[in-house]
């Protein structure tokens, strides 16, 4: 049996301390983030906050500065650059959105095709949102979370008793405001795709939970003078090494993404790899520790 | 025990069949098949969305307030004629969705009420305002909505886009997908053209006419509108003709004072098609009006000899001819220095109709076909790569175990590719990460029974019944993780846009044939390989 943990006897719960200020960091940096975000701070894609990016693939290396000249010349003055130097590719984008926006897309190749003669170059992709779009996504995506959040919720209180629903809620939220705040503090733009990563984490982030707590239901059953601690301290050990393996699997498969998968996707594995992360750690120091807070009475030893 | 293990096997053979038999269509093999496979078998598969095959996918909002005014306008001058011939003098003007009539008395506010019910009162006085009831401007918006969304479907299928979708979305939106179309702009231009054709009267006569400067820049429009805002007589207006020099390339624009009531619109024509100039070779568009059309046409033509009439699509003027004399059979030329292409898509529009309500773009996304297969490219190497890390990791950690979970992991990609045929779901680039995903959580699960299993067999059970409460007891922990993932992903597809949906449908899919290998198709293999041989230790 090869065995990445052997029997393990560690003290989760007594380690409350490096909880509190791991999580507690965590969750300042994603109830700012959410903060910036609803006063439309933070970086948000234009598939949010509306406007027009335009992806050029030049025939061959092009300077970005001399992409942001042509630019200038043609009157283009409030645009963000961003360049793939192994691929050719320049990534022009505006938060313009008012007036016909289709000639803002139209102007940003007109400025390039004008002011940088001999750049042969084809447009890779043209995304324009209007302002109505925009708000509509941003609400739908409000939406989505609630919606999401709301089901969990309610599976959970469904099929485990009330403590362990607000232990996998918690949890859950957790890791989806985590991830939230490390993409802000990275400067990571927030669009519709990250949006739907932190819709995966959350319904990934459970499983790890739904491992310890079954673990936790079941040895509740079984025993009952050993003190609750430490009851969910041997489950968290006995099932480390499944909690640690499940993740490690989805993190292999999201990290062949993040490498491999070009720079759309990138993002978005780069949230799922975060979440797995923060999901697997919430799983054993968050969600657990919170079914604690019921430790003076026993209402969950049997079911 | 045997039989049940047989019967379990042949349920997978099957669907492994059917699902490659669906799939079929997406791999090269498909071509190699016999005729009577390919017409009569599943043929469409998987279809690739636009972030994949490259493409549009364009929003577009019918602005219904402007076919609202259309119709006041109508209402307007109907009101007009009646006052005058009853001889009441008063000013009808349009403002905004309102009619202003001013001075008001009371005949006119009584001929409104018997004549036009569906006109409200907004205010009376010295001025009467009216406006469109609710439900006729509802019922006009919807209608303008409709139809253009058939004047657009109109001209794409004229344009030739293979696989169009056009669809109407909530209030006044209509949403427009061309997959792999070559020329985004074209096709763009195409559709947003409201492609309103109007003959007007070019009135050289006025004083004015002569004052307006012979030639100006172009985007100099509006400071010769501002110059003259004062000076044009009532009933006319300027409008600006593009003339370009086809030896220096220099566009100039020329105004020309015009009546502003059209004598004849692009409702009277019957037919329009591209011809070749036979001097030059240079193409234009020739038009020819329907019976009523042709008469007006000639009607017009005889009364205006050695006047110029304009050719006008949505108020640029193409050419304003002299008429040399009265014109009969009702056809016309449209010229204006077209490209081949250009003549061929005013052509287009014309046949097609214009657009009750001109569009407003609210969203587009333009997918250039080789960012498509790069990110195919992409994706399938992240997909490949990452399936044989999580192949090769479970086979190290797990060993045979390892291989029977790797055996089902293959098994859950076979299935999901299959139900995505026999779905012909649209497979996107978040898709594709979908599948990528589902790789590694397809895993999952048997992570936990083969822990189960250990758990067990460090109890000191012997393999055979390790095994099966090793499964027993991780059932309900599988089940619960999936139907999370679940959840989300149905949120997933509710909210989301194309890609996202695209995302939400592997997923999901993956996830519930996840829990269909995991728990038939490896259990089925220990089933065997415990019933056939007496296994005294598992390699796990």
């Amino acid at each position: 049996m090869l065995e990445l943990l052997k029997k393990t006897n560690i003290d989760f719960i007594g380690k409350k301390y490096i909880t509190i200020l791991v999580s507690g960091s965590l969750m300042v940096l994603g109830i700012i983030a959410i903060v910036a975000l609803a006063m439309g701070k933070a970086n948000l894609g234009i598939d949010f906050a509306g406007g027009t990016t335009v992806e050029l693939k030049f025939e061959s290396p092009v300077k970005l500065q001399s992409v942001r000249a042509a630019l200038d010349k043609g009157g283009l003055k409030d645009v963000s650059l961003q360049d793939i130097p192994s691929e050719n590719r320049v990534i022009i984008s505006t938060k313009r959105s008012e007036g016909d926006i289709n000639k803002i897309a139209h102007d940003i190749t007109d400025a390039v095709s004008k002011n940088l003669s001999g750049a042969k170059y084809v447009v890779d992709l043209t995304t324009s949102i209007g302002p109505k779009v925009g708000s509509k996504l941003r609400s739908d995506a409000a939406k989505a979370i609630i919606m999401a959040a709301l089901g969990i919720l309610i599976y959970v209180a469904f099929r485990f008793k009330f403590q362990f629903g607000v232990g996998a809620t918690i949890a859950t939220f957790h890791d989806v405001i985590a991830v939230l705040g490390i993409f802000f503090i990275l400067g990571k733009e927030i669009n519709l795709i990250v949006v739907s990563a932190l819709l995966t984490i959350a319904g990934y982030s459970l499983t790890d939970t739904v491992v310890v707590f079954d673990r936790i239901r079941e040895n509740l059953r079984i025993q009952s003078k050993e003190p609750i601690p430490n009851v969910i301290n041997r489950s968290i050990n006995e099932v480390l090494s499944r909690t640690i393996i499940t993740s490690f699997t989805t993190f292999l498969a999201a990290l062949a993404l993040f490498v491999f998968g070009g720079d759309v996707i990138h993002d978005f594995a780069f949230a799922i790899l975060a979440g797995i992360i923060v999901g697997t750690y919430s799983s054993i120091y968050v969600a657990s520790p919170v079914l604690l807070l019921w430790k003076k009475n026993r209402p969950f030893a049997k079911k | 025990m045997k039989k049940n293990v047989f019967w379990r096997f042949l349920l997978i053979g099957v669907t492994v069949i059917v699902a490659v038999v669906f799939f079929l269509p997406n791999t090269p093999l498909f071509k190699h098949m016999p005729q009577w496979w390919q017409k009569s078998m599943p043929h469409k598969g998987v279809v690739m969305g636009l972030d994949l095959q490259g493409g549009l996918h364009l929003v577009y909002e019918v602005e219904g307030d402007k076919a609202v005014q259309t119709n006041l306008k109508r209402f307007a001058y109907l009101i007009k004629s009646a006052a005058e011939k009853k001889n009441m003098k008063t000013d009808v003007n349009v403002n905004g969705l309102n009619i202003e009539i001013s001075p008001s008395s009371p005949e006119i506010a009584s001929m409104i009420r018997a004549n036009y019910p569906i006109l409200e009162t907004v205010s009376t006085g010295q001025k009467l305002v009216l406006k469109m009831s609710d439900k006729e401007s509802a019922k006009i918006r919807d209608n303008a909505a409709d139809q253009a969304l058939e004047t657009i479907r109109n001209r794409i299928d004229q344009f030739g886009v293979a696989e169009p979708s056009i669809q109407r979305q909530g209030e006044n939106e209509i949403v427009v997908e061309l997959p792999g179309v070559k020329d985004p702009g074209r096709a763009i231009d195409l559709i947003g053209k409201t492609a309103q054709l109007e003959f007007k009267l070019v009135d050289d006569e006025s004083p004015v006419a002569a004052q307006l400067p012979s030639a100006i820049q172009p985007g100099d429009e509006d400071s010769v509108l501002k110059q003259f805002a004062d000076k044009i007589p009532a009933g006319d207006q300027i409008l600006f003709e593009r003339k370009l020099n086809s030896e220096t390339g220099i566009v100039r624009k020329v105004p020309i004072l015009l009546k502003k009531e059209a004598v004849l619109t692009g409702d009277s024509l019957s037919e329009a098609k591209v011809s070749l100039d036979s001097r030059f070779g240079e193409p234009y568009v020739s038009i020819a009006f329907n019976a009523e059309g042709a008469k007006r046409f000639e009607e017009i033509t005889g009364a205006n000899v050695k006047k110029r009439l304009a050719i006008i699509l949505d108020n640029n003027v193409y050419s304003a001819p002299v008429i040399q004399e009265k014109i009969a059979g009702g056809s016309a030329q449209i010229t204006g220095n077209f490209t081949m292409d250009e003549a061929k898509d005013l052509a287009i529009v014309l046949r097609a109709g214009a657009l009750p309500a001109p569009l407003k773009m609210l969203q587009n996304v333009t997918v250039g076909p080789t960012l498509g297969s790069d990110s195919i490219k992409a994706g399938k190497i992240a997909g490949i790569i990452g399936t044989l890390a999580v192949i090769l990791f479970m086979f190290i950690y797990y060993k045979m175990s390892g291989l029977i979970a790797d055996f089902a992991l293959v098994l859950n990609l076979i299935l999901l590719f299959g139900a995505m045929a026999f779905l012909n779901a649209t497979l996107t680039l978040p898709g594709i990460a979908g599948v990528i995903l589902a790789v590694g959580m397809a895993v999952d699960s048997n992570v936990l029974m083969f822990e189960r299993i250990r758990e067990e067999i460090r109890a000191g059970k012997p393999a055979r019944s390790a095994v099966d409460s090793g499964y027993d007891k991780a059932w309900w922990t599988i089940f619960d993780s999936h139907v999370t993932t679940l959840i989300t992903a149905a949120v997933l597809f509710q909210f989301g846009t194309g890609p996202i949906k695209g995302f939400a449908v592997t997923l999901s899919l993956g996830v519930a044939i996840n829990l269909f290998t995991a728990l038939i198709g490896t259990k089925s293999i220990f089933d065997l390989i415990t019933s056939r041989y007496n296994i005294k230790k598992v390699s796990i």
